[in-house]
């Protein structure tokens, strides 16, 4: 069964946001995580390309399905979690405690479009 | 019935019976009359076994078989040892598909593996995928990875050394797939590197693809390229044939991305040039990036060394229309060929293959140019097994009298301009036949 | 058998020293490639295999224990077509002539080789009901790519660029969108009834908002579960209606061979996949063949190099842009994958025009007689009659927990090659069998059988179905240690 983490932000294609300040932090949902099944690999843009909400920055593949990483807010990436190159499976143990990218957020303002848990969960249940 | 039609009359009856109906037609009662063929093929009668093979050997009668084949251009007449032919005829290799049950496809996952560790070694690159349908399309799949991988270009670019049967295909695809393909200039048969500088300097270019032996047969000296393109975030591709890579310096030590070829050279027969094998190796970086099957090596659940198709994410039937590319097979039984081709020949024997390709080819080179009636179409620029001659003659001629001899003179690249390639297949005695027919006219 | 040193890898087999090829002696030289400048040179010889002939031989025969092929047994994987591979199509492939005829020699104006093409081209013409055919391209999905360029490059030509979309339907496989995408083209998706037909109200939905920027739609007929579309003609009728083509995938032929054709059903562009169709081997994965046929008014679109024969029937091989100024250009260096061309013609000769009759119809008896002896114990989604393949969505009885995917390796232990599982995607179970025209039905018998006995093990001994095969050289392989950590050289290997 998959878990769902209040505090949050979702879009609708599974990935969510944590906001730290002008920070957020990117990661795929449980529930994204269940449905891609075994991860092996996590494509991930680098330090200091921009990303734009609604665009893809990156990619998790599993070994049956190849999914993008679609970016719900715009902004630069000041980090990305580079202990998913030798472990995607963390991915797999703990979605959430194990975000993807950290992005310096442009327009904060999009995290507005963006759902909340309940909403998030009722979209999952779809 | 029929020799491929088991079906017995009390067979058919049977089945007809458990099916539910009273003939076969009725099976096609969904499709509507308009669309049903209500008339026989327009095609000759049924031919016995007997028939087939005289019509065949009849037109292989009528075709005949060369004494002497000069002729490269990106298929040459390498020897095929009777091994690869015997072992590639075997019908677990032949009849099979696509290796998806792993269980029972281990055979050719197995070779694959190997195909691609000696493609990795021939190259120097760090991996290889488990091959593609000729050089051409390789080439034009390389140069839309480089696309894929660019974040910002406007082209994609080509020496004009390179093939131009291969340059075609490459500027279809990109055609097509929506970007431009920037042509290098040549200057003395080389890749002109000023104009690839300047092309770099005005950035925007995804990828620079040269070719090794180049188109005329010359060994280009492309130091420096790598780093030039890497500057500009670009990728290098170089197109270089396996065989000569037993002796010349590899894509991975000029620095390429991504390496790829045809390797029809590899103990392929020519057969009117397919089918070929094309090959595709990269650096691991790209590894996730690069198109077609690629096979791996894991367990199996009794702890046991197996070897599967992986990375298969990557791929078309799982992309959709988010693929880069749409290939979903590979020349596999070609692929055997070259691997058991290159495990036959081993390093000494490819090495001694290749040397006397290159020795039998220079000394027709200076045998020609001695009679006084050709000249070197490019001065003193080193080549392989294959170089150009300009003839002060008819061309027309000359070749018409050398293949009444039984010898395929070259491939003519211009009016007074012949390509001449040379093999181990081939003989001092033909050397000097050639040689004979020239001083005749 | 598999013997265990010889079945090692070939890199596991080497002995310094050793070679498996003799060539001529070429006495001494002033020529040596060690002439070359050094920084030309490789720097070091490549670490390829060191054997003798009889290791080399004796480690490729052991390898083909570890392979299944038709020749090995029934082989009933759908959408693959498996058929019989007739010997005599090989041997006369194989004839040196051919193999020795270099692709740019000069050639006569009615070389047979140039004639076998025409001849190939004109009996698919016939078999198909198009026009002309270009036997260049070298697979199923090559074809395909072809034919969307082909159709492109028609709409540029009178001057209608803004047709970029494609019509796909959800049920296809993924090469049709993966070809459309690479040939620059946009896929919209149209959505299946839950019979796995073509829902022709959201076609009609589609059209009557998209139309004009619609450049084809793709098809294939019998479609991805077997099943004859029954409206194809009011379909081609409507894409036709709003200015766009209709592609064929031949994928699904075999079924039609005899029956009907694309061009009757109203396509103008196709691509036939000889090595399912025509009976070419399949080469554990290639070389295949996927002849492009177009419909008349397309013949000028067709690529490159374009074997033209004149009135007088003389063949001349045209390779530059100049000579086919509409042509969409050269998919490939040469004729395409020709070896496989002699084999194909050779099949179509041996048929003859009476035989090829059968094809369709005992592929079509042979599915509906095996979709009817195991509708019992097999989940049966769409119970209509099927063509040349039967699709069902696991076994009938779910509580057992096993899966298609235990079933397929079960049939693994008997002798069989699984059938396609997990395709189409419309279901969660699916397991598509194909048995051609050439099984006997005492196979086909004995496959039911087994396929009953395996629904009789998942209840009395799940697990043993489970962890199946248990009979085969290996045992279910880690997928996913495979793509964490790829290993895909010998030379990888050695690093842990």
């Amino acid at each position: 069964m998959a878990t769902f983490e209040s505090g949050l932000r979702y879009s609708e294609s599974h990935e969510y946001v944590r906001t730290e300040g002008e920070y957020a932090y990117i990661g795929i949902s449980d529930y994204a995580q269940h449905a891609l099944g075994n991860i092996v690999y996590v494509d991930m843009p680098e330090v200091d390309d921009e990303v734009s909400a609604g665009e893809e920055f990156g990619a998790v593949e599993s070994v049956k399905a190849a999914s993008d990483l679609i970016s719900p807010v715009s902004g630069t990436v000041v980090e990305v979690n580079s202990a998913l190159d030798d472990e995607p499976e963390l991915l797999n143990k703990d979605a959430f405690a194990n975000w993807i990218i950290k992005v310096q957020m442009s327009d904060p303002s999009e995290l507005d479009s963006l759902m909340d848990v309940e909403a998030y969960k009722a979209h999952c249940e779809a | 019935m029929y020799r491929y039609f088991p079906h017995t009359s009390s067979d058919l009856q049977a089945m007809q019976q458990a099916v539910g109906i009273g003939s076969p037609d009725e099976l096609f009662a969904d499709i509507p009359a308009e669309a049903r063929l209500q008339r026989d093929y327009d095609l000759p009668a049924s031919a016995s076994e007997m028939e087939v093979r005289r019509f065949f050997e009849g037109l292989a009668q009528e075709s005949g078989t060369p004494r002497a084949i000069f002729a490269g251009a990106g298929c040459y007449n390498h020897y095929t040892p009777s091994i690869v032919k015997s072992l590639t005829a075997r019908s677990e290799f032949l009849t099979s598909y696509t290796p998806y049950q792993a269980e029972i496809s281990q055979g050719t996952l197995h070779y694959i593996f190997e195909y691609q560790s000696m493609i990795a070694e021939l190259t120097q690159m760090d991996i290889s995928n488990a091959s593609m349908y000729d050089g051409a399309t390789a080439t034009a799949e390389a140069a839309m990875m480089a696309w894929a991988n660019a974040k910002k270009a406007t082209c994609v670019a080509i020496s004009a050394t390179v093939d131009p049967k291969v340059r075609q295909v490459v500027e279809t695809y990109a055609h097509f797939h929506g970007f431009a393909i920037q042509t290098i200039a040549a200057t003395g048969g080389t890749t002109d590197r000023e104009a690839l500088s300047g092309m770099l300097a005005k950035g925007g270019v995804a990828g620079v693809i040269v070719q090794q032996p180049n188109y005329y047969g010359i060994v280009e000296d492309l130091t420096g390229i790598a780093d030039e393109v890497h500057a500009q975030k670009g990728l290098f591709i170089v197109n270089a044939n396996p065989f000569d890579l037993a002796l010349l310096r590899t894509p991975g030590e000029w620095g390429a991305d991504i390496a790829v070829g045809e390797g029809q050279s590899l103990g392929i027969p020519m057969t009117l040039g397919g089918p070929g094998v094309g090959y595709m190796a990269c650096s691991e970086k790209l590894m996730r990036k690069m198109p077609g099957r690629i096979v791996g090596q894991t367990l199996d659940n009794r702890g046991q060394r197996a070897f599967v198709l992986t990375l298969q994410a990557r791929e078309q039937h799982i992309r959709r229309q988010k693929a880069t590319s749409n290939i979903c097979s590979n020349q596999s039984l070609m692929a055997l060929f070259v691997t058991i081709y290159l495990a036959t020949m081993g390093p000494e024997g490819l090495r001694e293959a290749a040397q006397q390709s290159y020795t039998l080819a220079h000394e027709l080179h200076d045998m020609l140019v001695a009679t006084g009636r050709f000249k070197p179409t490019f001065a003193s620029q080193p080549f392989f097994n294959e170089f150009c001659l300009d003839y002060d003659g008819d061309l027309d001629v000359l070749c018409s009298a050398l293949e009444a001899k039984g010898i395929v003179p070259g491939v003519r690249t211009g009016l007074h301009t012949i390509m001449i390639a040379a093999t181990e297949q081939n003989t001092r005695q033909q050397l000097h036949d050639y040689v004979q027919t020239v001083k005749a006219l | 058998m598999n013997n265990k040193l010889y079945g090692k890898l070939i890199f596991e087999l080497s002995h310094p020293g050793r070679k498996g090829c003799a060539l001529q002696q070429l006495p001494a030289s002033h020529h040596s490639a060690t002439d070359l400048p050094a920084h030309l040179l490789r720097s070091a010889a490549p670490r390829l295999p060191e054997c003798d002939e009889l290791t080399v031989a004796r480690h490729y025969t052991n390898l083909s224990h570890d392979n299944f092929g038709v020749n090995d047994g029934f082989y009933p994987l759908g959408s693959c077509t498996m058929k019989y591979n007739p010997a005599i199509d090989e041997e006369v492939a194989a004839i040196g002539a051919f193999a020795a005829t270099h692709p740019e020699q000069a050639m006569h104006h009615d070389h047979p080789m140039l004639r076998i093409y025409t001849q190939l081209r004109q009996a698919l013409a016939e078999l198909t009901g198009l026009s002309e055919f270009t036997l260049n391209p070298c697979a199923g999905a090559h074809g395909e790519l072809t034919g969307l360029m082909i159709i492109r490059a028609y709409h540029e030509h009178r001057g209608d660029a803004a047709r970029t979309k494609v019509l796909i339907p959800d049920s296809a496989h993924g090469t049709n969108p993966a070809s459309a995408a690479v040939c620059g083209l946009e896929v919209v998706e149209v959505r299946s009834l839950p019979d796995g037909t073509i829902d022709v109200s959201h076609l009609e939905e589609l059209l009557s908002a998209i139309g004009s920027e619609v450049a084809a739609m793709m098809m294939t007929n019998p479609n991805t579960l077997g099943i004859f579309e029954p409206r194809v003609l009011d379909i081609t009728a409507k894409v036709h209606a709003a200015g766009g083509l209709m592609y064929y995938d031949g994928a699904n032929l075999n079924a039609l061979l005899g029956c009907c054709r694309p061009g009757d059903m109203g396509f103008d562009v196709c691509h036939v996949n000889l090595h399912k169709t025509f009976a070419t081997p399949h080469g554990g994965g290639g070389p295949g063949s996927g002849p492009v046929g177009v419909r008349k008014g397309l013949e000028a679109f067709l690529p490159l190099p374009y074997v033209m024969v004149d009135a007088e029937g003389r063949h001349r091989v045209l390779t530059r842009r100049e000579e086919r100024p509409l042509s969409i250009g050269s998919i490939g260096a040469y004729l395409g994958n020709y070896g496989v061309l002699i084999k194909a013609l050779a099949y179509i000769l041996s048929l003859g025009r009476e035989e090829l009759r059968h094809v369709g119809p005992l592929a079509t008896l042979n599915a509906n007689y095996v979709k009817e002896q195991l509708r019992d114990t097999f989940l049966l989604p769409i119970d209509r009659v099927c063509k040349h393949e039967c699709v069902f969505d696991g076994l009938a009885d779910k509580s057992t927990g096993v899966t298609t995917m235990d079933v397929a390796k079960r049939l693994l232990d008997y002798g069989y090659h699984a059938p396609t599982i997990y395709f189409p995607l419309l279901f969660h179970e699916s397991l598509m069998i194909e048995p051609t025209e050439n099984e006997s039905k005492e196979t086909l018998d004995a496959f039911i059988a087994v396929m009953h006995k395996i629904a009789e093990e998942a209840q009395s001994d799940p697990e043993m179905v489970k962890t199946a095969p248990h009979s085969t050289p290996i045992g279910r392989v880690d997928d996913v240690l495979a793509a964490k950590h790829p290993v895909t050289t010998y030379w990888k290997s050695l690093e842990k």
